[in-house]
């Protein structure tokens, strides 16, 4: 286990360095900043300073060191617009997007793993047919259009959610938090079940499959051989077999809702680290869109990491090729 | 259990899936019976439905089958038609069945122990875990595993073929069934490690008293450890007598080319008698014998529906040309 950490640790190192290059140059090669945090009225010199303040005069190459060097250093640059560090700013804004990407996942997880299991040990049945129904929409409805619905009807029309913010934030561990007062939970709901939606189609679609392909195991008809009762065949034999494949996908989403809550975010003003993004790129604020794409890729890499050790927990087979390699 | 009562009796059995495509008589009146320390060869090629046979006894038929007809009784208990939770106080403690490929029967992701265990506390909830134990560990013992403590702890996948079928007979074997059906348990083994687990059924059966339904294609194995065989054929019983009179005298047309195409009975160097064509589809089944396109005896009264005769004592045959005076030499 051990030499698998590190293993993929310094795999994970690598992808970062070249991560962090691609972004750079990618960064580097759209629009000027300048033009942006200069006044209008002012004058050549002053526009000089100010470019030569920032580093933009260098060439490319000697604007990556630096960049690397300081980043090694855990610092990633000072926000053109708020003239604080980028990582700061980030950070500031993570717990609440993290907040509402576990919120989505666990709901995702909650409902669409009975609902699958149900449509999938009677998938000829009325009910197992609509769930499917309602999946397909939840895969092909754009998220913000049915973000928009939500925001009329439960909080314009019925009135009975808010639709925007976070509300009031209690302290865990030093860190706000929504779900733990009433109001933050209010608040959190309608957001969380949007950017849900998807995942829990998802989760529908590949718990059903499973159960569907696994009941008609040989170890299944086995177990009931055995004189095992319908629950303990389904919620210990299969289940565990489909929870495999789910804890991979939905595991890997997770990294994705993070990353992309940003539509979520904006319907509704979710102040996360989307937002943030979002508004930053609109204000070309450079250190800001690479600090988040640089969290992201490792916050990527992390979450790969635990989904490997996860899978690795939950089917045996996996831990002996590990030790093997 | 009356001496006299057979452990099973299965009369007129009907198993058919009720598919898109037609009605498949997977099962289509079969009747035997099985005797407290009998071992009865089950004999046909792929497709017969000797493990729709089996199941049926189990309550384990898959949707879209069910049985239609006939009558299942155990120890004299009629099974068709009893509730599902009567099926689960009979499923592993009074009847165990072993399967045919031992790479799919274990559930990968679950340790032996929970999987062993699990057997036994579905019909003794109450049982403690250090008995539990006890008794897995026995019982991994007597199929002949070695340090079956440890290898309790193990996963399926750190089994070997022949290893994990010793895993599922031991299973079988926890609850001390009344009878085990046994569904080409060796066919995915080597032949060393078949004839191992030869011996050991064999000895179970005569140490225990368990009855014991061997299914096979291969009548070799039957040969060996039978005392009584049916041969089926799409789905029919063609033939039923002690292994050693239908092995030397085969009746049924049928049998003989069952017989024919054994390797080693034939002379070395001339080539393997091969039955020609195929078995009938289950959907569209003839009216009389179903072997008759592939026989080379036949002759018109095998269009008609084929009853099943009894040209000597226990012996039974579903050819009407063996119902000829003389038939049996
Ligand atoms: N779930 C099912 N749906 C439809 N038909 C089925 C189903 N299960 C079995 N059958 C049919 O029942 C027939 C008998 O199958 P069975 O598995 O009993 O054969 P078998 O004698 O055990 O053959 P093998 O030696 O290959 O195991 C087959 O023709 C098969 O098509
Ligand atoms: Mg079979």
């Amino acid at each position: 286990m051990l030499v698998f950490l590190i293993r993929r640790l310094s795999q994970s190192l690598v992808v970062l360095l070249v991560m962090s290059f691609l972004v750079f140059v990618g960064v580097f090669a759209i629009g000027d900043p300048v033009e942006l945090l200069v006044s209008p009225d002012a004058d050549q010199f002053e526009r000089a300073r100010v470019i030569r303040d920032l580093g933009l005069d260098r060439p490319l190459w000697e604007q990556y060191g630096v960049f690397l060097l300081q980043s090694l250093k855990g610092d990633l640059g000072n926000s053109f617009v708020f003239n604080q560090p980028a990582l700061q700013l980030i950070l500031e804004r993570m717990p609440a997007t993290l907040e509402l990407a576990f919120a989505a996942v666990i709901i995702a997880i909650v409902i669409g793993i009975p609902l699958g299991m149900v449509a999938g040990l009677r998938p000829h049945a009325w009910y197992s047919r609509m769930i499917m129904s309602v999946s397909i929409l939840g895969f092909s409805l754009p998220t913000f259009w049915v973000g928009l619905m939500m925001i009329m009807l439960f909080a314009v029309m019925l009135g009975w959610l808010p639709a925007s913010g976070r509300g009031e934030t209690v302290d865990l561990l030093g860190v706000p938090v929504s779900f733990l007062s009433e109001d933050g939970l209010r608040h959190l709901l309608l957001p969380a079940i949007n950017l849900a939606l998807f995942k829990v189609s998802l989760v529908i679609r590949l718990t059903r499959a499973g159960m569907r392909e696994n009941m008609l195991m040989d170890y299944v008809k086995f177990a009931y051989a055995k004189g095992l009762s319908h629950g303990r065949v389904i919620f210990v034999h299969v289940l565990k077999n489909i929870l495999v494949p789910i804890v991979t996908v939905v595991g890997l989403e997770l990294g994705n809702v993070i990353a992309f809550a940003v539509v979520t975010e904006s319907i509704f003003a979710w102040p996360g680290m989307g937002k943030l993004l979002i508004d930053s790129i609109y204000r070309l604020d450079r250190p800001i869109v690479v600090a988040y794409l640089m969290i992201t890729v490792l916050m990527f890499i992390l979450i790969n990491l635990i989904v490997d050790i996860l899978y690795s927990v939950l089917d045996p087979r996996v831990r002996i090729a590990d030790v093997k390699s | 259990m009356d001496a006299a009562m057979p452990t099973l009796e299965v009369k007129g059995l009907r198993t058919h899936f009720f598919t898109k495509a037609g009605v498949v008589k997977a099962v289509d009146d079969v009747s035997f019976r099985v005797g407290r320390g009998e071992v009865l060869g089950l004999v046909g090629e792929s497709g017969s439905g000797k493990s729709v046979t089996g199941f049926s006894v189990l309550g384990l038929v898959d949707p879209p089958g069910r049985i239609v007809e006939g009558s299942i009784r155990f120890a004299g208990r009629e099974l068709v038609g009893i509730a599902e939770r009567q099926w689960r106080d009979i499923r592993g403690a009074k009847i165990a069945m072993i399967f045919q490929d031992p790479m799919m029967t274990l559930n990968p992701v679950l340790r032996i122990d929970t999987q062993m265990v699990e057997a036994i506390r579905a019909h003794e909830p109450r049982i403690e875990r250090a008995e539990a134990h006890r008794r897995c560990i026995a019982a991994l013992g007597q199929v002949g595993i070695p340090s079956p403590e440890e290898r309790l702890r193990a996963y399926p996948h750190q089994f070997s073929g022949g290893m994990r079928q010793r895993v599922a007979i031991a299973i079988a074997l926890l609850n001390k069934p009344d009878l085990i059906i046994a569904d080409e348990p060796t066919t995915a083994l080597d032949v060393t490690i078949q004839a191992q687990i030869l011996y050991e059924a064999q000895k179970l059966t005569r140490e225990t008293g368990t009855a014991l339904i061997w299914i096979t294609h291969d009548l070799t194995v039957v040969a060996g450890l039978a005392d009584r065989i049916c041969v089926m054929y799409a789905g029919r019983i063609v033939e039923e007598g002690s292994v050693d009179e239908v092995l030397d005298n085969p009746l049924h047309p049928y049998t003989r080319g069952l017989i024919g195409s054994v390797p080693g009975r034939n002379k070395r160097g001339s080539p393997l008698y091969q039955i020609p064509g195929m078995t009938p589809s289950l959907i569209r089944l003839p009216r009389g014998c179903a072997f008759r396109e592939r026989c080379r005896e036949a002759v018109e009264a095998c269009g008609e529906p084929q009853p099943i005769v009894h040209p000597a004592p226990g012996r039974a045959v579903r050819c009407c040309r063996c119902s000829r005076p003389g038939a049996v030499q």
